[in-house]
């Protein structure tokens, strides 16, 4: 009899903490997710409509896609936007290049000094942006390439982070590969090409996708170096629109805008989540 | 492909600081590998067999020496120019390209006028997959096979070149018994019908017994002896090749030669004309004759007494009879003689007596532990 | 010969690294130190008339400066415990269950991946009181009896309030990433032993999981702390580029309007504002690590 009470109250107990935990992660998705919501559904408002919600509506009775004509009509929203994934490409295209070269370097090739110079890598990743930026600043200003995509690119090229991840990854691909490839008449440059970067596909694809998250974010950079609005990113793109872009009041337009500029990466996001949550995940617990 | 190994020697600096003398890891080999031969490089491992592989194929330049490839001085040539085919102990398979791909790779990085045409290519990878039997497994992906079948694929990369030499470098260790004793005899075959000489690196006695046509036997850097494998385990130089070769291992004892006979303790065993003194006596387990009565056997010479051990245990193989012993003399924990199981063995008791086969009894110097006789 | 060879390929492989790391990261950095004791420097001209202390005795004399040191303070101090205690609520919790577990995962990492400039922009309007709306969260405040704020163009409080939220809401994904994989990562056997000797779940997470997944707390509490003194973009989502004139300027923000910006053209006060940044941060971490290495 006992035996049975202790069971149902277990149940009980059980089925209250269960969905008690189910409440709360509920609502921290809630708090996450509100946000996301909200841009949209403003997006989506009227102007009118919007504007006349003393208490916003948390539905749109009259979806209009009025808005995203707007947004693209009245700021150079496709410029921005442009210019972005010129950045993106180029800085990670390079990025990729001038990584792989030094991690195979590193990993791979015997030479006198290594090991200091890979000290110095290393001891370079503790070094803030701030305090680097300052100087870059001056460097770009002095060599005229304020306003142009060199000027946006070459400093955010290298990563010291991501040579040492690859290196680290390079280094587990087998001696015997090598050496292999030696005696079939393979030389250094055509087994990186041909057996390293092959066997590496995951790690360069997480650091890809790492490093255009980043350029597709990059704020501070792009707001120093640029004042024309034809060099904008998005992220200064956003900022120029909150500032002074729709008469500052056409709010669904801004949230159409800030729904264009966030969902390229939401999709990738969504398509690679794996990839870049291990990512995140590795970068972040060797930092 | 004749392969000449002159006075090579190969010395790698010292990387352990608190110990500064250089590891001299390749001594001086001087020795001709024969043409279309198999032989075996065996030795305990750190031996030195490894490196000479590397050696040969250009992995590793030496200190000292030459290396010839019939005519040709190959000692300065990069690993490509050399025309060798090497098979890695875990196979070193490209895991991300297919069979066909993984044998195909060698044939595409030549360049030039050599470079075959895509057909021949193929049909060269073809040929060298049916040799080694994988031809139906040419779209796979090498961690879809098993360890057999990736040594064979490891194996037809090495051979799709139509290299001068073939090397193995510990072929069979990451393979389960029996598909070691089967690609052993498989090994074998390929190398008879290539007629490509093949080197191959050991240090399973066994293994290189089994197959080769010849076998080197390396110590610390050191040639110890080449010959074929009867021979060297029949004929070894040094107490190290007589105890290195054969299962169960050869049984040494302390010995004495004095007055024309070999003295095991007390007990006078054989005959002998070897120099009076101390020697370490080798005796293989087939060695032994037992003494069930003093009459049987005409062999014994005059003047012999049978060797008395204390008897610990018989273990029954079936095919043989291992007497388990212990004497004084005996540098080993136990004396293990075989029999053949076809005679009605009578053996029980305290005691067991054995009368020696004089060519399985070796002498070796006390010092130097060369063959006195 | 022949090695001098191979020894040169290798160079030419690092070549690409080390002149981009060389150019942009190794002479800034000794630049930055010559910047910031070269006194009056002068943009235009490229000259100074003098060396010493005088930009960090300016930049410590700086009510902006001030201010945005206590503004960082008050971030982080707020922000990084908060919201590694709220992170490990939320993983505990996700790890404790099965069904729909990798959903949440995904929309928790969600904020990561966003551009916080964008997605501030929304906090904005959500927090903000214009004549035409009291705003989403004054109207929440509202229906619990509370009364509405401007918390963007209002009291310092407030605005610190909305700063720390969003701040926490930004940080959040790459805390819960880390702490579900370390809580993953801890042996079931545990768990297991512990239940079966009868020990009460709050006591299995006290005497087991904390001891266990204590190096990655203490690993987020150190790139927290990182993190938020160089606190900045979040500001500038919220507040816009103004932050002096809002009140809620960074450090970093102060060093960046020294380099460019309304105060800007004055890379010596950016410098030495950079370098006692860098200070800061590294006492900070210092004695975080002094602090976790006398716990064992």
């Amino acid at each position: 009899m006992d035996y049975i009470r202790v069971e149902r109250n277990a149940k009980i107990k059980k089925g209250i903490s269960g969905t008690l935990k189910f409440i709360i992660l509920g609502l921290w998705a809630l708090i996450v997710l509100f946000p996301f919501y909200w841009m949209i559904l403003t997006s989506l408002k009227g102007y009118g409509a919007y504007n006349s919600e003393y208490i916003p509506k948390l539905y749109v009775a009259s979806p209009t896609l009025e808005n995203y004509r707007e947004a693209f009509n009245a700021v150079p929203l496709a410029r921005y936007f442009l210019n972005t994934a010129i950045f993106t490409v180029i800085t990670t295209a390079i990025m990729l290049v001038v990584i792989t070269l030094a991690a195979f370097a590193f990993a791979r090739l015997e030479f006198k000094g290594k090991n200091f110079v890979f000290v110095i890598f290393l001891s370079l990743m503790m070094i803030p942006t701030e305090l680097v930026v300052i100087t870059n600043f001056v460097t770009i200003t002095n060599w005229n390439m304020r306003n142009s995509f060199p000027g946006l690119i070459l400093p955010s090229i290298t990563s010291v982070f991501y040579i040492y991840l690859l290196k680290e990854n390079f280094e587990q691909v087998p001696d015997t590969l090598y050496y292999a490839a030696k005696v079939d008449g393979t030389s250094d440059f055509k087994y990186l090409l041909k057996v390293l970067i092959p066997i590496s596909k995951p790690t360069l694809i997480t650091v890809t996708i790492l490093k255009v998250i980043e350029c597709w974010n990059s704020y501070v950079w792009p707001r120093l170096i640029t004042d024309d609005q034809a060099y904008f990113l998005v992220s200064n793109g956003i900022q120029e629109i909150r500032e002074n872009g729709f008469g500052r009041e056409n709010i669904p337009a801004m949230m159409a805008a800030v729904v264009v500029i966030s969902a390229p990466l939401i999709v990738i996001f969504l398509v690679f989540r794996k990839q870049i949550m291990a990512g995140v995940l590795r970068g972040g617990t060797k930092g | 492909m004749e392969v000449v190994l002159d006075h090579l020697t190969k010395i790698f600096p010292s990387r352990d600081k608190k110990n500064p003398a250089d590891v001299i890891a390749v001594n001086d080999f001087d020795f001709t590998i024969p043409d279309g031969k198999l032989i075996g490089l065996l030795g305990p491992s750190g031996c030195g067999k490894s490196t000479t592989l590397n050696l040969i194929c250009g992995l590793l330049k030496p200190t000292k020496g030459r290396i010839l490839f019939g005519e040709d001085d190959v000692t300065e040539l990069p690993p490509e120019d050399r025309g060798v085919g090497l098979v890695f102990q875990n196979y070193a398979l490209y895991p991300h390209l297919t069979v066909r791909q993984n044998i195909l790779f060698p044939l595409q990085n030549i360049r030039g006028e050599g470079r075959p045409t895509k057909e021949e290519m193929n049909a060269k990878a073809e040929e060298a997959a049916r040799l080694v039997q994988i031809d139906m497994l040419m779209d796979r992906k090498p961690k879809e096979l098993s360890g057999g079948q990736q040594q064979r694929v490891a194996i037809a990369r090495a051979l799709v070149k139509r290299p001068k030499v073939l090397l193995l470098d510990e072929p069979l260790s990451n393979l389960d018994a029996r598909l070691r004793l089967q690609t052993r005899e498989e090994i074998k075959r390929i190398q008879t019908e290539t007629g490509i000489t093949t080197i191959f690196v050991t240090h399973d006695q066994e293994e290189a017994m089994s197959i080769s046509d010849l076998i080197v036997v390396m110590k610390d850097g050191i040639l110890q002896q080449i010959g074929r494998p009867q021979e060297v385990y029949d004929e070894p130089v040094n107490m190290f090749v007589a105890k290195f070769l054969g299962t169960p291992q050869i049984n040494m004892f302390d010995g004495r030669v004095s007055g024309g006979f070999l003295y095991i303790g007390d007990t006078p065993v054989l005959k002998s004309d070897a120099p009076e003194g101390d020697v370490h006596v080798g005796i293989r387990p087939e060695g032994f004759i037992l003494a069930d009565g003093p009459e049987d056997d005409e062999e014994v010479a005059a003047g012999v007494e049978p060797f008395e051990c204390d008897l610990k245990a018989v273990e029954v193989s079936g095919r043989d009879v291992s007497i388990v012993s212990t004497n004084p003399a005996c540098q080993g924990t136990n004396i293990r003689a075989i029999m053949g199981s076809d005679r009605n063995l009578n053996v029980s008791g305290e005691k067991v007596s054995f009368y020696l086969k004089p060519h399985k009894v070796y002498l070796f110097d006390k010092t130097t532990e060369d063959r006195v006789k | 010969m022949k090695n001098k060879l191979i020894e040169l390929k290798s160079w030419l492989y690092l070549l690409p690294a080390v002149i981009f790391l060389g150019i942009f990261m190794v002479y800034p950095l000794i630049d930055v130190f010559v910047y910031s004791f070269e006194e009056g420097y002068n943009f235009a001209s490229q000259s100074y008339f003098g060396t010493g202390f005088y930009n960090y005795s300016y930049v410590l004399h700086d009510p902006y400066f001030l201010q945005a040191v206590k503004n960082t303070f008050i971030i982080v101090i707020i922000t990084v415990p908060l919201s590694t205690l709220i992170a490990l609520f939320i993983s505990v919790l996700l790890s404790s269950i099965t069904k729909l577990r990798s959903l949440f995962q995904t929309v928790y990492f969600l904020p990561y991946v966003t551009n916080t400039l964008a997605v501030g922009l929304v906090f904005m309007i959500l927090f903000k009181k214009t004549a035409y709306t009291d705003g989403m969260i004054n109207l929440l405040i509202n229906a619990f009896g509370g009364s509405s704020v401007d918390f963007i163009d209002g009291p310092y409080w407030a605005k610190m309030t909305v700063m720390c939220i969003y701040t926490i809401w930004v940080v959040m994904p790459f805390k819960i990433l880390i702490l579900t994989s370390a809580l993953s990562s801890v042996n079931p056997d545990y768990y297991s032993a512990a239940r079966v000797d009868g020990t009460r779940p709050w006591r299995i997470f006290y005497k087991i999981t904390l001891p266990m997944i204590s190096p990655m707390i203490f690993y987020l509490v150190i790139t927290g702390f990182i993190g938020a003194f160089k606190a900045y973009s979040d500001e500038v989502a919220l507040f816009g580029v103004d932050l002096n004139a809002a009140g809620m300027n960074t450090i970093v923000g102060y060093v960046y309007d020294m380099l460019y910006g309304d105060s800007g053209g004055y890379p010596s006060f950016a410098s030495a504002a950079a370098i006692i940044l860098f200070i800061i941060v590294l006492t900070i971490t210092v004695i975080n690590l002094m602090i976790s290495n006398s716990d064992d």
